[in-house]
């Protein structure tokens, strides 16, 4: 049996920076298909998500030692074109998304290739982490967990369930990546939801190792799960921005769900280009 | 049940290192508690919260574990609907749901502990499988076909313990998705499940007393329903009576007319379901299910039987 690749020392933050420049002209790209896609939400948790597979999984084979769950369902389009970019799900997956004839919705299906579990309704993906967490600590493995959740989701009574088991289990191989870009579908929730703060003491005083980041910074983000003390689970807050990366969508609701027409389109592109 | 339940999955899990509990807040009976004392990593106490016990029973099972998570049979399925839904179903993982005291069975606790339409919302949910025993032996058969199988999410009915043994008569073993006859008779032909089976086996000889046969019938597998099987009791019996402990809407009541209507049945077909009602009634279970109709004798008299 190939040993997993060991973890990564170092993150190489330029090659980072190329990559999510791809992704997000990729997305951009995909977006032209179809009338609604969720690219904002993709592109706040792009460095994060590239972080985790680029820096932080183990593959042998080609194929993941390490678990990637999306639990915010409508930030996939992110990892479909990381998948994409490893072979795992083809350029056709890719073009026919949310074609009757393809296999790629707007939120993740269990047993799509890449895909460690159904999500899309909010609340559910952190549960679901502790519990193939607990299951990797009982057959003894060294699997880990990544699992990325929206801030919004931290509304959700079932993820701080989840949140307390984990660290009642002290489920070191479980790393949660909060996306925090503050917006939730109706209102900054920093408006909305003032008791909702702080959040890294929440973290802590629920028995997590709890750390805040640059959410658009991939070595920043690599950096705070490699340097982590593995007593308890981690969670890496990371301070993002939605839209991040086309000036026009950054911070704007609307574009939680639509996709942007040609002018729209072309600007992006550019942007993107002189990044 | 719940102990002839406990007897039989710490035998298994002895064997089966994939077995694993996650209760939520229940204090763990006869066998399981030693299960927990022989297994402690393999039981695992979420505390009063459901939807985590769901959850981390789905986790569980994608990597490979094959989890039962148990507790009062409300919370297993109404507090945590959604992670039952999308964890469980959606995703069509193999966990066991045991859900303790089906139907009215804590009578003195009121209607947040009566899981009085939890067959009608389990059997609604695609790639559930919903089995419901009415006596010790079919809870032990139901378990052992439960830890082995691989078909996706089960929703398992106990009731509680002290159950009598109502299939010692029965001619075939249990078998998931198949009726199986209990008593016979070639009159009239009862179809129940779960511990009612009592009031049914009662009726059966108030039929017996008033000169008729009865053969009573155990639906433990409610889905998938043996369609065959039950077209078959339609098509062979005169006179069909359902007799179950469930809301008449969704649950095998309305299955058995649909069927009826569907195979152009011509029997006779009464049903006896509980009320689509919250009834603030608190006493023995059989008292309260009496409060909603559904003792042998408020049966037997709507059939128009002396008793």
């Amino acid at each position: 049996m190939v040993k997993p690749q060991a973890l990564r020392n170092s993150f190489d933050a330029a090659a980072a920076r190329r990559r999510c420049r791809h992704y997000r002209r990729r997305i951009l790209d995909i977006s032209q298909q179809v009338t609604a896609l969720h690219v904002a939400p993709a592109f706040s948790c792009t460095e994060i998500t590239d972080a985790i597979y680029h820096g932080l999984m183990r593959r042998e084979q080609g194929v993941d030692h390490d678990v990637f769950l999306m639990s915010k369902g409508h930030g996939c389009m992110i990892q479909y074109v990381i998948l994409e970019e490893l072979g795992v799900l083809s350029r056709e997956d890719l073009d026919r998304y949310c074609q009757p004839d393809g296999r790629l919705g707007a939120h993740p299906d269990y047993e799509t290739p890449g895909v460690a579990a159904s999500t899309g309704s909010l609340g559910h993906g952190l549960g679901i982490a502790t519990g193939q967490a607990y299951a990797e600590k009982l057959k003894k493995t060294d699997v880990m967990i990544y699992c990325v959740l929206s801030d919004g989701e931290f509304q959700e009574g079932s993820t701080w369930e989840a949140m307390m088991m984990a660290a009642n289990l002290k489920l070191d191989n479980l790393v949660a990546f909060m996306d925090y870009n503050d917006f939730g579908g109706l209102e900054r929730m920093s408006d909305g939801h003032k008791a909702f703060y702080p959040l890294v003491e929440k973290a802590q005083a629920f028995g997590w190792e709890a750390v805040e980041v640059d959410g658009h910074d991939g070595e920043a983000i690599f950096n705070a799960v490699t340097s982590r003390k593995r007593a308890t689970p981690l969670i890496v807050v990371c301070r993002t921005v939605k839209g991040k990366g086309v000036s026009y969508m950054e911070n704007v609701p609307i574009w939680h769900y639509r996709s942007p027409n040609k002018d729209e389109y072309q600007q992006g592109l550019k942007e993107l280009a002189a990044e | 049940m719940r102990n002839r339940f406990a007897d039989t999955f710490y035998e298994l899990g002895k064997a089966d290192p994939r077995l694993c509990v996650v209760v939520a807040d229940i204090s763990p009976a006869g066998s399981i508690a030693k299960f927990r004392q022989e297994f402690p990593d393999r039981f695992v106490n979420t505390g009063v919260a459901e939807q985590i016990m769901i959850g981390m029973a789905a986790g569980m099972a994608q990597r490979g574990l094959r989890p039962f998570a148990y507790t009062i049979a409300t919370f297993t399925l109404y507090r945590p609907f959604e992670m039952v839904r999308d964890d469980l179903c959606y995703q069509n993982l193999p966990v066991t749901i045991v859900g303790i005291g089906g139907g009215l069975t804590y009578s003195t606790l009121g209607a947040t502990h009566h899981a009085q339409e939890d067959v009608s919302i389990a059997c609604s949910l695609p790639n559930m499988n919903v089995i419901a025993p009415c006596d010790p032996a079919e809870a032990e058969a139901a378990t052992r076909w439960c830890a082995r199988q691989e078909l996706g999410p089960v929703y398992l009915r106990l009731g509680k313990a002290g159950e009598p043994v109502l299939t010692g008569e029965a001619t075939t073993p249990w078998e998931f998705g198949r009726i199986r006859k209990l008593r016979q008779g070639a009159d009239v032909c009862i179809l129940s499940y779960g511990p009612i089976m009592k009031q049914a086996f009662e009726v059966a000889r108030c039929f017996e007393a008033a000169g008729q046969a009865a053969a009573v019938v155990s639906v433990h597998t409610l889905k998938p329903l043996d369609r065959e099987g039950l077209a078959q009791v339609l098509r062979d019996y005169p006179q069909v009576i359902v007799i179950e402990e469930c809301a008449p809407n969704g649950g095998l009541s309305m299955q058995v007319k649909a069927l009826a209507w569907e195979t152009q049945a011509r029997c006779k077909l009464v049903a006896f379901t509980l009320q689509d009602a919250f009834i603030h009634c608190y006493g023995s279970h059989d008292e309260i299910l009496a409060e909603h109709g559904l003792s042998a004798g408020k049966i037997c008299h709507r059939l128009g039987l002396g008793q």
